[in-house]
């Protein structure tokens, strides 16, 4: 059998990949959006739909972020209410291991599989920025170092509370009136650098055990990371050479963590424009990234990497000639990317101006090359080869895909390719599990104290 | 007092299988369900069809316990629990007009987190959310998150200078946490999100506002990363059974849930909370007074104190809850509701013993007699929550007259 596709929903977070603009462009935080996107992606016989988190809305030189959609709403609460309008697609959100505590994440994350059937997943991040912490009550106390270090120590803690039940405690029997079949169930007592807890935890063992664990980091640690605990990785790398690269390396970090290359999912995110023809699509292509990258968002991304205001600055002419200011500082907070570019900015500067000269670009035409391109771009049929070609040749195990209309933007992909992929037996045509560890070909967790299960190949 | 003709507000108050600790063990409990999706929204479309104003579902961070402030050892009672937010909100869609108001622990949770939690709520019905707040102020708990000491409280002890200071400051922080709730509800104006394609502008960011909330326990920047819910702000509840509490209902609450003996201890109730009311500047306001009763109902008197007897005996013990226990008729419940309501009660919030069965007579019995006496509506006449409690859509507090 070849391999199978795996693919699931990103509903569009706050960044400029989302064409507000566009006529048929819905709310963001109305549940008639989350339903009807949710609703398309069970019909494309999706694996499961992915939520982003972010903790305090973004800034840059010092003022709330407007150019692109802010507002989302709450991770958990929306997903359980998604699973009251879907009965297959898993339900995967990003908490923040940060500002949570495990107890509460733990009975959080265990409800929703309850509340599921078994189809919650959780993303886990780790923050340490003082900036984000201004929301929170413990406020943004972590050294950067220390993230990864509490997030495994989280990590830890939380797969301790959800195996502090085995699964067979409830009896229920009316007629001898025992509830439970042991006195003490859910106790638990963990203690290291990071927390010190102990007590009895309060949610039963959900369907799954626990929610299949997905990992983004991208760094050396982050890999680790995710090649020790996690069941899938939500990765970046969406093109054949870095995809490969990419997968090659965290599938090769699994041998030293006792785990198996079947164990750990690669789903890079990706973004896709779908044409009649691969002519047309290119020209849409075109389009919606002069629309993702307006005039005002051009601006903003060369001040991020610039790392300084440019009131004057005329985006249809050329990028500044002077050197970006490098400071520990950054006039934009709250944003991944501005701290990638952070990392050498004068090259990333040199870079941009290369690219500038070599294609006679505009500043504003360099920041439409440079940001994210779409991922496919074609006709069905191209779009539907390409994928597949990717994955059979372990650039990934599926896509997370990202469209840029919210909610319709997800139609035409399960309209067009979804048969295509199916017609090629390289796509489910139904659910055949009834978790999304099953759907994603992850084999079911053991009850603590057992035997792991058989491990069966995705 | 003359019985009145003003109509009652109803809510249901949902826990485990019911509040009697022997309710899971009746002929038509359903004790292996009660951590489904499918067993509380059952529940809520029960609920739903007696056109109730809301349901609140019971919540806690430990494991249940018959001792209020410890943990027991005890396997003939229900325990485990799923998060009641996430019980609401996968409900909540089953649903078209019944209000949702889940418990919320104030003293170990983020503010921010419950803010927007609550605010989706909002999203995800259309308007019908509100959290009754709950300090948790327990030994146990505490020791669930390490963040911070509680010392063992116990019933016996709670009067003394040291404790009360403690639950003093404990309310106090939860008033805080409310007003922090609040804040970030507000943080948004209405119409933040503008859509400007000429000037690329999603949003509107003069509409949205820092709340720069600082406090004795914790400071919240804001503003919050969710929207302005559709209701402005959702319903705020409390239960209060002493002044502490009740300072609290009175300066954040739009309910206060208590629980009086009689007609002339509900007047007390009432007169303390108006009087705080009036003390913090919201005698303007409506503030409701529900008054708790556990409710078992059947066909006849007999039948149901008969049944209360089964209940306590195969629990091994008497149940006596903080809410004063009614075992009779429906027609006799209606009774003792207008009764208490000549006494300012504005509402109740009854508490089945035993699930489904009284929740059931509740909605087919109860509601039917209310109805006929004029004090209960004979359809749902609003699509918020608020609309329900007669409360209005409040104007948003950061924005500009």
């Amino acid at each position: 059998m070849k391999k199978q596709i795996h693919l699931a929903a990103h509903f569009p977070g706050v960044n400029n990949t989302t064409v507000w603009s566009d006529p048929a462009a819905g709310s963001h935080i109305e549940f008639d959006s989350f339903r009807r996107f949710a609703e398309t992606a069970e019909r494309g016989k999706f694996d499961f739909l992915f939520l982003a988190e972010g903790l305090r809305l973004r800034e840059q030189n010092g003022l709330i972020y407007d150019l692109d959609v802010v507002g989302r709403p709450d991770t958990f609460t929306i997903l359980a209410a998604l699973a009251a309008v879907t009965e297959h697609l898993g339900l995967t959100g990003t908490i923040n291991s940060t500002f949570n505590e495990p107890y509460e994440v733990a009975r959080q994350f265990a409800s929703l599989d309850h509340l599921s059937g078994g189809r919650a997943a959780w993303n886990v991040v780790t923050s340490w920025d003082a900036f984000t912490g201004e929301n929170f009550r413990r406020g943004g106390f972590l050294a950067q170092g220390d993230r990864y270090e509490r997030a495994r120590t989280f990590m830890a803690t939380a797969n301790e509370l959800w195996d502090s039940w085995h699964g067979d405690e409830i009896l229920a029997d009316k007629e001898t009136g025992q509830f439970l079949r042991t006195p003490e169930p859910g106790a638990f007592q963990h203690k290291d650098e990071f927390f010190d807890i102990a007590g009895q935890f309060n949610v039963p063992r959900s369907p799954q055990g626990r929610p299949v664990i997905f990992q983004a980091g991208d760094s050396d640690e982050g890999r680790d990371f995710a090649a020790a605990s996690a069941d899938a990785i939500f990765s970046r790398h969406s093109t054949l050479k870095e995809g490969q690269a990419f997968y090659t390396d965290v599938k090769g970090r699994l041998p030293k963590f006792g785990r198996d290359r079947n164990e750990l999912l690669i789903l890079p995110a990706a973004t896709f424009v779908l044409g009649d023809t691969d002519a047309e699509a290119a020209e849409i292509a075109r389009e919606v990234r002069r629309l993702q990258v307006s005039p005002q968002t051009a601006l903003r991304f060369i001040e991020q990497l610039w790392n300084t205001e440019l009131p004057d600055f005329d985006v249809d002419g050329p990028l500044p000639a002077f050197d970006p200011v490098v400071s520990d500082t950054l006039i934009s907070k709250g944003r991944a990317s501005a701290r990638m570019f952070a990392k050498d900015p004068v090259a990333l500067a040199n870079d941009w101006r290369a690219r500038a000269e070599a294609g006679n670009l505009s500043a504003r035409e360099v920041v439409i090359e440079v940001t994210g391109r779409q991922s496919f771009i074609g006709s069905a049929e191209t779009i539907a080869t390409t994928l597949n070609e990717l994955v059979q040749a372990d650039a990934a195990d599926g896509y997370i895909l990202v469209p840029h209309i919210t909610p319709a933007g997800l139609v035409p992909f399960v309209d067009q390719v979804v048969p295509l992929l199916q017609e090629r037996g390289v796509y489910r045509t139904d659910y055949t599990g009834s978790t999304l560890r099953d759907n994603l070909g992850l084999a079911p967790l053991g009850r603590p104290g057992e035997a792991t299960a058989t491990r069966v190949a995705s | 007092m003359v019985p009145t003709s003003t109509p009652l507000h109803l809510a249901v108050a949902l826990d485990g299988a019911g509040w009697h600790p022997a309710a899971w063990r009746e002929p038509d409990a359903q004790p292996q369900q009660l951590l489904t999706a499918r067993y509380w929204t059952g529940l809520a479309q029960q609920a739903e069809r007696g056109l109730l104003d809301f349901l609140t579902i019971e919540d806690g961070l430990n494991l249940q316990s018959d001792d209020h402030f410890a943990p027991d050892s005890r396997t003939d009672r229900v325990k485990g629990r799923l998060d009641a937010v996430l019980i609401a909100a996968r409900t909540a869609p089953a649903t078209r007009h019944i209000g949702f108001v889940p418990t919320a622990i104030t003293a170990y949770t983020e503010p921010f987190h419950l803010s927007k939690a609550i605010a989706t709520l909002d999203y995800v019905s259309a308007g019908r959310a509100g959290v009754r707040v709950q300090v948790g102020v327990r030994s146990d708990t505490a020791a669930h998150f390490g963040r911070r000491e509680t010392p063992p409280l116990r019933a016996d002890d709670i009067g003394d200078p040291g404790r009360q200071q403690l639950i003093t400051d404990y309310f106090d922080e939860a008033a805080d946490y409310v007003e922090v709730l609040r804040r970030l509800w507000d943080s948004w104006e209405d119409d933040a999100e503008i859509r400007d394609v000429p000037t690329g502008r999603f949003i509107d960011r003069d509409k949205l506002h820092y709340i720069d909330f600082e406090g004795r326990w914790f400071s919240v920047k804001g503003p919050s990363i969710t929207p302005r819910p559709p209701q402005g702000q959702p319903v705020v509840a409390a239960l209060g059974h002493a002044a502490v509490p009740y300072r609290l209902i009175a300066r954040s609450a739009d309910i206060g849930f208590v629980t009086p003996r009689d007609t002339a201890h509900a007047a007390e109730i009432v007169a303390q909370i108006r009087a705080e009311q009036a003390t913090t500047g919201r005698a303007e306001q409506t503030l409701h007074v529900f008054g708790d009763l556990v409710i078992y109902l059947d066909e006849s008197e007999s039948a149901a104190v008969a049944r209360r007897q089964r209940l306590d005996e195969r629990a091994g013990t008497e149940y006596h809850s903080d809410a004063r226990s009614f075992a009779g008729t429906a027609a006799g419940l209606a009774d003792l509701l207008q009764e208490w309501q000549t006494a300012g009660l504005t509402g109740f919030r009854l508490r089945p013993a035993a699930l489904p069965h009284d929740l059931t007579y509740l909605t087919e019995k109860l509601v039917p007699e209310l109805q006929r006496r004029g004090l209960f509506r004979r359809g749902y006449e609003a699509d918020t929550l608020r609309g329900l409690l007669g409360l209005g859509r409040p104007a948003n507090r950061y924005a500009a007259a």
